[in-house]
């Protein structure tokens, strides 16, 4: 899309028509002034950035971050471990305590939500109740002084983008969720920001149309050229939508990366439970040769797997193992898999997979999933088994 | 099943709307009983009594109960030509049994509301009505030759109508001639509307003040932290645990000329010790003293529907690029209307119909058609133009309670 391309300004977001500026119209000489000069290629840039509300806890604790132009990366993480105040500092609605924040190599810290020219898509949409949908999309046009018939031609570009160009009369009430988030999606990229962010925009709707608009909000952002930060909590959007993920906990974030590597390699443990299903196995590190480490577990068995953050022999870890990589047929384990007792405790046919829960090892909660092929076996509850996995595939984190 | 076109019907046959009335009434009926000793309280001592009161605006049977044979007289009688002896007979015996009687006074004052002087002319007519023999015309010039004025002869027919339209007209500066004209009343007695329309001033200007005042005390409450907000409501509370009485003579204490506001002033030097302000017992006092009175009423509406303004809102708006003001204005502004309204109507209404400040700090500028009301039921004992002025209040608040759905929209306001 062409809108990328466009000569803008770097706050405001601004299509520029003229390359060079005449006057400092922002009023603010160092924003657009000497950022000429810098070379660094984040467009978005955390330093050293701290949070507190009331002066004894950290809700943000020195954050480091750097997003480059067109990137989608999703703050992923529980409630109240500041992935949302990290997203209200980047727009203006909160002060960080300590550190700055850089749009474009241009510290914002002082700089009024208004002049940042950031798009933002909130959770219930916010859109004004006693306006169209026209009025909406025509309010960001408005205050920025642009004329009738310009506005007219963005604002019905704009519907048209999130196909809901016969709606423009209508008000927000007249309509659904789905819609209403498709026109605060419009009225937050109306006004051609380069940087769009969005606090869990999909939280009210159901599940299949959040699926869908997951889908819509990715392709937009990509066909424009956008950058966005996504807040959410729910794991499975951020996997699908995100270049890449940033898991938020307690205020640090444990694992940036994008969404295969955040899957398959996470950091930590905090990572490994919050992103998909997780089976964990505790005990102590027997040894450490580079790539391998041998695991004694509590039950007393030792199993072989891939050091991730142990350092020492004695250290207690939690060995973490995806179910779908867990095998229990004998003929399709791979060679130099590592193999262990379990018994079945339960066996759930879900269709495309089956999902047998185990005990491994002392742990009642292991589960594994198995694709639902022709030569894969029905387990039984009681039944005695061998299952096993590569020891690539089983990561020793952190207890 | 095509035939269906008629009504539905439930599984015995009868109409669904009917079993459906009937599933419902016990409930309907329950809840109905619930509200009943509240409703029989409200009709017995407030609907029954007001609506019988202000019946008394357009029923006055004082003139033909007590002087029935004139009453029939004067019914006859065309208004404009000279008196009848027949209508004069009937007039002097009815005003001999009014003296036997001791009605007189009641029959006087009722005739000296249409025409002034008639109250000396019936007392001193009636003390020798007893002994006045035929012509009774020639009688009744003889012993007062202000029975010839006419006007006194159409007073007495406008009085003894039942049902009269008098007081109406009198409440508006209007009177009714004998011949049944409305027309203004003289310059010196036409004092109605012009304490009309100081009454809505007053009012209206009220309903600005206290706006003007609760507007951001609304906002700064629904903003703060709850603990915060609760706090500071129950401050905006605490006036409505004081008597009326106690904080309108707390004014008094402070605004007065000797009060502690004058005092301060004058220690400040913004007034000369020999130049104080007048701000009590007058129209600045009584607008003072309303505006704090009043201001709960404001404050309360504006707060409740304040608080239900999500903040993603004006984040949103500042989002897009809008500054404070146009924020507020385009965004906040708008979504706190139905609070204004509902305010401003509770407010207006409230003040049109204030008795007891404007009374006590009012003055004689400072008066309100309440006070007027008051003085009629009180002081003259003119009961029915006492109704009629309540009436014409009444219809003056219904009239703009209905302006008022039709420019904002009831179903617009939201008073909690």
């Amino acid at each position: 899309m062409q809108i990328a391309q466009k000569k803008r300004c770097r706050i405001c977001g601004w299509v520029l028509n003229n390359s060079a500026l005449p006057f400092d119209f922002m009023g603010k000489g160092r924003l657009w002034g000497s950022g000429l000069s810098q070379t660094q290629d984040a467009f978005v840039e955390f330093r050293r950035v701290q949070k507190s509300y009331d002066g004894e806890v950290l809700v943000v604790k020195d954050l480091n971050l750097k997003l480059p132009k067109g990137e989608f990366l999703t703050m992923l993480g529980p409630s109240g471990s500041g992935k949302t105040t990290c997203l209200m500092m980047l727009a203006g609605f909160e002060t960080a305590t300590h550190g700055e924040i850089l749009l474009d190599g241009q510290p914002i810290n002082n700089i009024p939500p208004h002049k940042r020219g950031i798009g933002m898509v909130f959770q219930n949409y916010a859109l004004f109740p006693h306006m169209t949908v026209g009025e909406n999309l025509s309010f960001p046009l408005e205050v920025r002084k642009i004329g009738k018939a310009d506005r007219e031609v963005k604002v019905k570009r704009a519907l048209d983008m999130v196909e809901m160009g016969d709606f423009i009369n209508r008000r927000p009430a007249q309509l659904s969720g789905g819609q209403q988030q498709r026109i605060a999606l419009a009225r937050a990229l109306v006004f051609e920001p380069e940087l769009v962010l969005m606090d869990e925009p999909l939280g009210a709707l159901d599940k299949q149309l959040r699926e869908k608009m997951q889908f819509e909000i990715t392709d937009l952002a990509h066909r424009l050229g956008i950058t966005v930060v996504y807040v959410t909590h729910d794991q499975t959007e951020a996997l699908t939508m995100s270049d890449r993920v940033a898991v938020f906990n307690d205020g640090v974030i444990q694992q940036i990366a994008p969404p295969d590597v955040l899957y398959e390699s996470p950091d930590n443990s905090f990572v490994a439970q919050f992103i998909g299903e997780n089976n964990t196995l505790a005990g102590v590190v027997d040894s450490i040769d580079g790539d391998v480490c041998q695991v004694k577990l509590d039950s007393g068995d030792i199993i072989d797997a891939t050091p991730v953050n142990v350092s020492k022999v004695g250290e207690r870890t939690l060995v973490s193992i995806r179910p779908e990589r867990v095998e229990a047929n004998p003929k399709r384990l791979k060679k130099g898999a590592h193999t262990l007792k379990a018994e079945v405790l339960e066996f759930i046919y879900m269709g495309d997979v089956f999902r047998t829960r185990l005990r491994v090892a002392g742990n009642d909660e292991f589960i594994m999933k198995t694709r639902n092929a022709p030569d894969q076996q029905r387990l039984t509850p009681g039944e005695e088994i061998e299952i096993g996995w590569l020891p690539t595939d089983c990561r020793a984190l952190d207890a | 099943m095509t035939e269906t076109t008629g009504p539905l019907l439930a599984a015995d046959g009868t109409p669904l709307k009917r079993k459906l009335a009937q599933s419902l009434f016990r409930s309907r009926a329950r809840a109905f009983g619930l509200t009943l000793p509240l409703l029989a309280f409200i009709i017995v001592v407030f609907v029954i009594p007001i609506a019988q009161f202000l019946t008394q605006a357009v029923v006055d049977d004082r003139y033909s109960s007590l002087m029935p044979k004139s009453t029939i007289a004067l019914a006859e009688w065309d208004g404009v030509s000279e008196p009848s002896e027949a209508l004069a007979a009937a007039v002097v015996a009815d005003l001999a049994l009014a003296k036997e009687n001791k009605t007189i006074g009641k029959v006087a004052t009722r005739v000296n509301r249409e025409k002034s002087g008639a109250r000396s002319l019936f007392t001193k007519t009636a003390r020798r009505a007893a002994k006045m023999e035929a012509p009774f015309l020639d009688a009744l010039y003889e012993r007062d030759k202000k029975w010839r004025d006419i006007e006194i002869w159409q007073g007495m027919k406008v009085a003894s109508k039942k049902y009269t339209a008098a007081y109406l007209a009198a409440s508006v500066d209007r009177k009714i001639t004998a011949d049944g004209k409305i027309v203004r009343q003289d310059e010196q007695r036409r004092i109605h509307i012009t304490l009309f329309q100081k009454t809505i001033w007053i009012a209206f200007l009220v309903t600005l003040f206290t706006f003007l005042l609760g507007y951001p005390v609304a906002f700064l409450l629904s903003t703060l932290p709850m603990r915060t907000s609760n706090l500071l409501l129950i401050l905006v509370l605490l006036p409505f645990w004081t008597s009326l009485l106690v904080r309108t003579t707390a004014w008094i204490a402070m605004l007065q000329g000797e009060g502690v506001l004058n005092d301060l002033f004058v220690a400040f030097g913004i007034a000369g010790d020999d130049a104080r302000f007048s701000m009590i017992y007058n129209l600045t006092g009584t607008l003072i003293a309303m505006t704090h009175i009043l201001l709960p009423f404001m404050i309360l509406p504006l707060y409740s529907v304040m608080k239900t303004i999500p903040p993603s809102y004006t984040r949103a708006a500042k989002s897009m690029g809008a500054t404070d003001w146009t924020t507020f204005w385009r965004v906040y502004f708008p979504q706190s209307v139905p609070g204004i309204g509902a305010g401003a109507l509770l407010v207006f209404i409230l003040a049109i119909s204030f008795y007891i400040t404007p009374a006590l700090v009012g003055g004689q500028d400072g008066q309100m058609i309440s006070n007027f009301i008051d003085y009629h039921m009180r002081g003259s004992l003119n009961w029915n133009l006492a109704a009629a002025l309540g009436g014409v209040l009444l219809v003056i608040v219904l009239f703009l309670f209905w302006v008022y759905d039709r420019v904002v929209g009831i179903d617009n306001m939201k008073l909690g």
